[in-house]
């Protein structure tokens, strides 16, 4: 249970993964906020209004998933870190995550990097496609990193420092 | 000799800075007392983003939000701090004492915002009082202002907000977290909160307590043992866990001595965290012109502090009579916004709580004049 755990369920995830046929169309955004609580930056940011809250901003956010672009800026502003852009559209067996990053060292894009679960469970070493660093106001760094397809609802984290050439 | 001043705000953390800039925005002289060196209160400690909506800098940092505040601040020629100053005490004639270097100050304000903040709560273990044992408050401290590594192992006591917080923020400081251990069955704070340290992972064991700390001189560990639905400990079950540093975020209660000495009706509500002064829509306090804003009224979020700040602000400001209807309407707006973030179901022990302290009844009133040597 996510409430006394920390570690959202099945049930709870598939309450807000984008279809499979979105999935694999391009870049998508994935909240995964489960909880009523006042905060609405994604929403506000959202440069394409895919997201809503509404009035209540104590309401989770509704992601449009058409309308989304998997442009990433909720990405960066949700202060919950719960927003994770999934790339499954690469016509091979990978697919690409972008997730939010907070620790230092930042690893290098080539380099590989462990990736960690929900639970913090170590899945393996896979490539890092792309660092964006925050910029010097938002300092919410998003790592890219290029996963077997099946591990891309999985895959949420990367062990700071654990990280390779090769 | 007893300086005059308009409105006095006891305390420049989130509350009091807001409400300062409140109250000069609609024409106020403010003069904001604060006991510690810099001003900002615990925002400065805060690295983490801050949730609300983009009114309340949600998105920002707790940091950022309180060096943006200080800028702000710093260019109101009607706004006043005076650091290193500590507020002793209010007196029945409305004076208020305060000391700064070894300097006895006095102030007549017309309006007085007490803004004190919360204390943070303790825990009653065997060995709790050996080096080691730190509350979370003293450990964001060490790593966020002093940029001082705290430990190398901690325990952590409470996922409540801060816990889970202090624990991210140590995580990013290159300090290993044994546990999260959390008595009652549910994780306390925001459970993205939850989830983030959850992936880094770091465990978090609800339904556990530490039972007592391991170490001759300084903490070298902890015993932790789980508990059952009524808080019971249950035999056999205890663990140890190696650690340096035993952090305690078991929750925080309202700083409230100086509504107590000035009289102020008060009153115990459990869901606001402690004894709080009794306020209406405007925070006044059943003292006329002595408001109360920010955790001192009930422990909530920085965010809420801060809009609680501006409508004890503009009320203070508006019944001196400056620009009278700005300030009724920014204070209407504030109480607007305060509504809004206590809308959902995190707000609603914070609306419950209010309900209770505005009830009929239950006021304890000790008038300490008396008692002054």
């Amino acid at each position: 249970m996510l409430i006394s755990t920390g570690i959202p369920t099945k049930e709870d995830l598939g309450r807000v993964m984008p279809p499979v046929q979105r999935l694999a169309k391009g870049p998508v955004a994935m909240a995964e906020c489960f909880q009523k609580i006042p905060c609405n930056p994604c929403a506000a940011s959202c440069p394409v209004n895919a997201i809503h809250i509404g009035e209540d901003i104590n309401e989770c956010p509704t992601i449009d998933f058409d309308l989304c672009t998997g442009c990433g800026t909720c990405l960066t502003k949700c202060p919950g870190l719960a927003i994770f852009i999934i790339d499954e559209s690469r016509g091979d067996t990978t697919a690409l995550v972008r997730l939010p990053f907070e620790y230092l060292p930042l690893p290098e894009a080539g380099q590989y990097a462990m990736c960690l679960d929900r639970a913090g469970k170590e899945l393996g070493w896979f490539k890092v496609a792309r660092v964006i660093r925050g910029n010097s106001r938002n300092l919410t760094h998003t790592i890219c990193v290029e996963v077997p397809r099946e591990l891309s609802m999985e895959v949420r984290n990367i062990r700071e420092g654990s990280y390779r050439n090769g | 000799m007893i300086q005059d001043a308009e409105i006095l705000v006891v305390g420049g953390g989130p509350a009091g800075l807001c409400a300062a800039q409140a109250a000069a925005e609609t024409g106020a002289k403010v003069l904001v007392l604060e006991r510690d060196y810099a001003p900002g209160g615990q925002l400065v400690k805060q690295t983490h983003k801050f949730f609300g909506s983009e009114k309340q800098r949600a998105g920002e940092r707790g940091f950022q939000i309180g060096e943006d505040l200080l800028k702000e601040i710093g260019t109101n020629t009607r706004i006043r701090i005076m650091t290193e100053t500590t507020v002793l005490g209010c007196y029945e004639d409305g004076v208020i004492t305060a000391l700064r270097g070894n300097k006895h100050l006095k102030f007549r304000p017309k309006r007085l915002i007490i803004t004190t903040g919360a204390a943070e709560k303790f825990l009653a273990f065997p060995g709790n009082d050996l080096p080691g044992v730190y509350g979370a408050g003293a450990v964001q401290t060490l790593m966020n202002v002093a940029g001082v590594k705290p430990a190398e192992r901690v325990l952590m006591v409470g996922s409540g907000n801060i816990g889970l917080i202090v624990s991210y923020q140590l995580k990013q400081a290159g300090v290993e977290i044994a546990a999260i251990v959390e008595a009652a069955p549910r994780i306390g704070g925001y459970l993205v909160h939850a989830s983030k340290i959850r992936r880094a992972g770091i465990p978090i064991m609800t339904g556990w307590t530490v039972k007592q700390v391991l170490g001759d001189g300084q903490v070298e560990g902890a015993v932790i043992c789980q508990l059952d639905d009524k808080f019971q400990r249950i035999p056999e079950t205890e663990r140890k866990v190696e650690c340096d540093v035993i952090c305690l975020a078991v929750g925080l209660t309202p700083l409230t001595e100086l509504c107590w000495q000035a009289g102020c009706e008060m009153k115990f509500v459990r869901e606001l965290s402690g004894h709080v002064p009794v306020v209406n829509d405007n925070l006044e306090t059943t003292r006329s012109g002595i408001y109360a804003a920010g955790d001192v009224t009930g422990i909530e979020e920085a965010s809420s502090a801060m809009v609680e700040g501006r409508v004890a602000g503009y009320a203070a400001a508006e019944s001196l009579g400056h620009s009278p209807e700005i300030a009724a309407q920014r204070r209407e707006e504030a109480i607007g916004d305060l509504r809004q973030l206590r809308a959902g179901p995190t707000g609603g022990k914070i609306n419950a709580g209010i309900e209770k302290m505005k009830r009929e009844g239950g006021a304890v009133h000790v008038n300490l004049y008396r008692y002054s040597h």
